[in-house]
């Protein structure tokens, strides 16, 4: 399938709440909004599909083309690997000028990916197109299907490069490339009435690791994470499984989708942000497992595992709750999160002034609106400008954030915590919301803040504004040595 | 000469792209807004890196150049990223950047600028567009670095009919960081002069709290600064990368220049200060005098911790020149020096072997190595090789502090032999007698039957 029949089927999704309700025409025009010059911020397709592929620990990820694609942007995400570290080794083609000039990209990719065969014997290897390799109309696949011939392993073509289309793009684009060449590849010998997969979790700083155990502890086997701590064996049979859990609704709903068609998967979506979401998570999975067949024990099992963990986590927050009831928290992330964090945040107490509904789905908005009652609590995008104003009249008493508007948190002398991709703690499960809230307690009473905003002795022009706090004898010396009399010198 | 062998593959690039090199240097001039001509990607990159490195809000713009504009010619979208900027931002100079992708397409760029400019003068006002073609597919942050001042000193740099005797032009390469210009900057002024610093990160990334929301760069070289680089007395470039603006510079308004390839080490600040004292016509200040004798007094209580030592560095050309002289003057080895790209004539000064490579060619090589010295991209093999890393260079996103750390002039080598010594000193292996000389080695066979300690393994 061309390039762009496959972006026409990435953003034609009948599983897509917001895709359900165009018209046909409408649909046809898929749903990428035309990005401002000299206005757009974010990521494109290229970044969206590595977001989604790179967390594949075993596999060698080759980026095709100059440097920039992978010189500026690799070793940036904190996802957890319980094997192999290839996936946090950078490979590219480092296109030069003569390279494109003579057209031997082709000749240097095939290159490319027998060195790294060579040298790093990876089950598998993923090559990433990129603007100018597309450009200038290198076959990456054919490269592929020839270097998969050749080495006897596969080598998958990813597709995506940067100029057709915006990250959510490039994270549809990943997950059809799974599809197409990667799931159903090999028939596990193993199969049980427990496998289940988890769709778009990325084991950011190991945080799935704080739910794996449960669900083992359930008798529940999970056939792949995709892509969080993945190897490629595992997805490559993950049609097996007899149910899928997705958690970033967004980003891979499509592979959710052709999964349920192509091996008749059943998939939910649901959350591991807070306690509540999480036992609906896990009750949600076994639920799923007995509809397929798994005998319905489970699902007691589950209640009891749940009551257990429940108990325990309550008992760890209520020393946390009466440092962050009442806290007014700003959160600007958008997407899954923008219900899913409000509902783990409220069951601490804090109170959500605002929460951002970019990215989110018409699905995440009705759920967001339902947890916080108003629409004037919704907010699309703010400009920075306002969120700066919002935390300086100390509207909000932390912002809750990625990374990329950190500052604006920052400057306003504000409490903030990184909640998105780049941050350095796990949140996931009943022992990450705990982890949580400690950490916006540890933000938002830290004892720099106020001494911050402590404003300077002076004035604009440096003269200083009041009487300083100076003890009597140290004024006493003052005077004197003010009168500058050499004698007066012995008394200190 | 270098080693440059063809090869297919990198591993672990040591490169950042010469377009994120080029909008760095954008980023030291005032109210500058830089504009990455190429997808939305290129900028998001950049922007990511940028601000993990200095932990800063960073001002850059792109055309979000699609598919179909790629096809059909970028103009437009250049032009509507401009207009747009112009509009929101109201910029003192907007700094393009163009990427790999319209690059390989291929358009006359500085054509198309300049009809932007002539037809949207009434818009545009007193914002000025500079133009930098910076393809990702050479050079790498020098390279863009250079590009930038090259062009913002061909555009807008006019020929002087005076000459300010006191004016010092200083054209500070890409790895001085804030810390280092302020140094600079104290420095000239000790003897009288008043130096105009292009570009100048101090005043722009130095990571102070103004007391509103400022979408665009505040501090750094102002625009009237550039246009009058010409009324200076004389030029100083620092570093090989800084010969292109200065010759450009001197073509343009006849301003003579001094290249210096370095300041780090005391024979290079002793070159600068010489410099100084001479344009001045003043003698060097006794403070200036006290450094310098702080330094003499830091090399020798750091000269027992480098000699001997085999370090392994893997930076940009002019870097790995001023990290390997500084090595090779404290009497360590450099064995292993890889630069991130060929071109540079001051490779063949580099006082090592060096290999054109990238960071997967470090870890090969560093093998019993004391010291890696690269970017903090170099963490990887330097957990991998268990020897320590100390970090120079961009991006150094994973410790704080990177632009107020200092190498340059008499009171930077100072800290950066202290620096470098501290970190050989933690990872210094205690000594372990060999088993036949353990003094407790079954005493319990001649005393009573307390088991003996385990010797000290590392």
């Amino acid at each position: 399938m061309s390039l762009k029949a496959r972006i026409a089927n990435a953003f034609d999704e009948p599983a897509c709440p917001t895709n359900r309700e165009k018209s046909e025409t409408a649909r046809k025009k898929g749903c990428s909004k035309p990005l401002t010059p000299g206005a757009a911020a974010g990521g494109c397709a290229f970044d969206g599909a590595k977001i989604v592929l790179q967390p594949v620990t075993d596999v060698a990820h080759l980026i095709h083309g100059p440097l920039a694609c992978e010189g500026n942007s690799w070793d940036n995400r904190h996802a957890a690997s319980s094997g192999s570290d290839l996936w946090r080794k950078s490979f590219t083609t480092d296109l030069t000028e003569l390279d494109i000039v003579m057209g031997n990209g082709e000749k240097k990719l095939f290159k490319a990916i027998r060195t790294i065969i060579e040298r790093h014997d990876p089950p598998a290897v993923f090559v990433y197109s990129t603007c100018v390799t597309a450009l200038i109309g290198d076959d990456i696949a054919a490269v592929c299907k020839r270097a998969g011939e050749r080495f006897g392993r596969p080598v998958v073509p990813v597709d995506a490069p940067g100029f057709v289309g915006s990250k959510n793009l490039g994270n549809r684009l990943a997950g059809q490339t799974l599809l197409d060449h990667v799931i159903g590849t090999i028939e596990p010998d193993d199969v049980t009435p427990y496998d289940v997969n988890i769709l778009g979790e990325y084991n950011l700083v190991g945080e799935f690791w704080f739910v794996k155990p449960l669900l083992e502890e359930l008798g529940i086997r999970l056939r792949a994470v995709i892509p969080g701590d993945a190897r490629y064996r595992d997805i490559a049979a993950a049609h097996r499984a007899k149910a899928n859990m997705m958690v970033c609704s967004s980003a891979l709903i499509n592979l959710a989708r052709g999964m349920q068609e192509r091996w008749g998967i059943p998939y939910f979506e649901g959350s591991f942000y807070g306690i509540a979401d999480t036992s609906a998570a896990i009750r949600g999975i076994c639920g799923l497992l007995v509809e397929q067949g798994a005998p319905a024990a489970l699902l007691d099992r589950a209640d009891a595992l749940i009551a257990r963990e429940e108990a325990i986590a309550w008992r760890r927050v209520a020393p946390l709750k009466p440092r962050l009831v009442g806290k007014r928290v700003l959160l600007n992330t958008g997407g899954v999160k923008s219900w899913s964090m409000v509902d783990a945040l409220q069951e601490a107490g804090m109170e959500v002034i605002r929460t951002s509904i970019k990215k989110s789905t018409e699905e995440d908005k009705a759920r967001a609106l339902a947890a916080l009652k108003n629409e004037k609590h919704l907010f699309d995008r703010l400009a920075p400008r306002e969120i700066y104003r919002m935390l300086v009249e100390g509207e909000a008493d932390i912002m809750l954030s990625g990374s990329r508007t950190q500052f604006i948190a920052l400057k306003a002398k504000t409490p903030w915590l990184d909640v998105n991709q780049e941050r350095h703690h796990p949140y996931a499960g009943y022992e990450g919301f705990v982890e949580l809230l400690k950490r916006i307690d540890l933000a938002v009473n830290s004892p720099v803040f106020p001494a911050l905003r402590t404003p300077a002795p002076w004035d604009e022009a440096g003269e200083l504004m009041a009487q300083p706090d100076i003890p009597d004898e140290v004024a006493h010396s003052f005077r004197k040595f003010a009168r500058g009399v050499l004698e007066d010198a012995d008394d200190c | 000469m270098p080693v440059n062998e063809v090869r297919s593959l990198s591993t672990n690039p040591l490169k950042s792209s010469q377009p994120l090199g080029a909008a760095y240097a954008f980023l030291g001039i005032e109210g500058a807004m830089p504009l990455l001509h190429g997808s939305q990607g290129c900028t998001a990159f950049a922007l990511v890196l940028f601000v993990r490195h200095f932990k800063e809000t960073i001002p850059i713009q792109t055309t979000a150049m699609n598919e179909v504009s790629t096809v059909l010619g970028g103009a437009d979208h250049l032009e509507e990223a401009i207009l747009n900027i112009r509009t929101r931002a109201n910029p003192q100079l907007i700094g393009i950047c163009t990427t790999a992708l319209v690059e390989t397409r291929g358009e006359d760029f500085a054509a198309d600028v300049a009809s932007i400019i002539n037809r949207r003068a009434e818009t545009l006002g007193d914002c000025r567009v500079v133009l930098a073609e910076t393809p990702d597919f050479r050079g790498s942050i020098e390279e863009g670095w250079s590009a930038a001042v090259t062009s913002m000193i061909e555009a807008l740099s006019q020929p002087s009919t005076r000459r300010d005797p006191e004016r010092i032009v200083i054209l500070a390469p890409s790895h001085f960081t804030v810390g280092d210009i302020e140094t600079l900057r104290q420095t000239v002024e000790a003897f009288g002069l008043v130096p105009v610093i292009l570009p100048d990160i101090s005043s722009s990334l130095d990571g102070t709290i103004p007391d509103r929301w400022i979408p665009s760069t505040y501090g750094g070289t102002s625009v009237a600064d550039i246009e009058s680089l010409g009324a200076a007395c004389h030029c100083i470039a620092i570093g090989e990368h800084m010969r292109r603006p200065a010759k450009a510079l001197s073509r343009k308004t006849g301003l003579a220049y001094t290249l210096l390839p370095t300041l780090t080490g005391l024979a290079a600040a002793d070159r600068l200060i010489t410099l100084l004292a001479r344009l001045s016509g003043r003698p060097v200040p006794a403070s200036i005098r006290r450094r310098r004798s702080q330094l003499q007094d830091a090399m020798l209580d750091g000269h027992f911790h480098f000699g001997g030592r085999r370090i392994a560095i893997a930076a940009e050309p002019d870097l790995l020149y001023q990290m390997a002289s500084f090595f090779a003057e404290m009497g360590a080895e450099v064995p292993v020096a890889i630069a991130s790209t060929p071109d540079s004539p001051i490779l063949e000064a580099v006082p090592a072997e060096v290999t054109v490579g990238d960071l997967g060619d470090l870890e090969e090589r560093a093998m019993g190595a004391d010291l890696l010295v690269s970017h903090a991209h170099g963490r990887q093999a330097s957990e991998r090789l268990g020897i320590p890393l100390f970090r120079v260079g961009f991006p150094i996103f994973d410790r704080l502090g990177a632009q107020h750390r200092r190498s340059a002039l008499y009171e930077g080598t100072r800290d950066l032999i202290f620096e470098v010594a501290n970190t050989l000193i933690a990872t210094d292996h205690h000594p372990v007698p060999p088993e036949s000389l353990d003094p407790l080695r079954n005493r319990e066979m001649f005393h009573d039957s307390r088991p003996s300690p385990e010797p000290r393994r590392h």
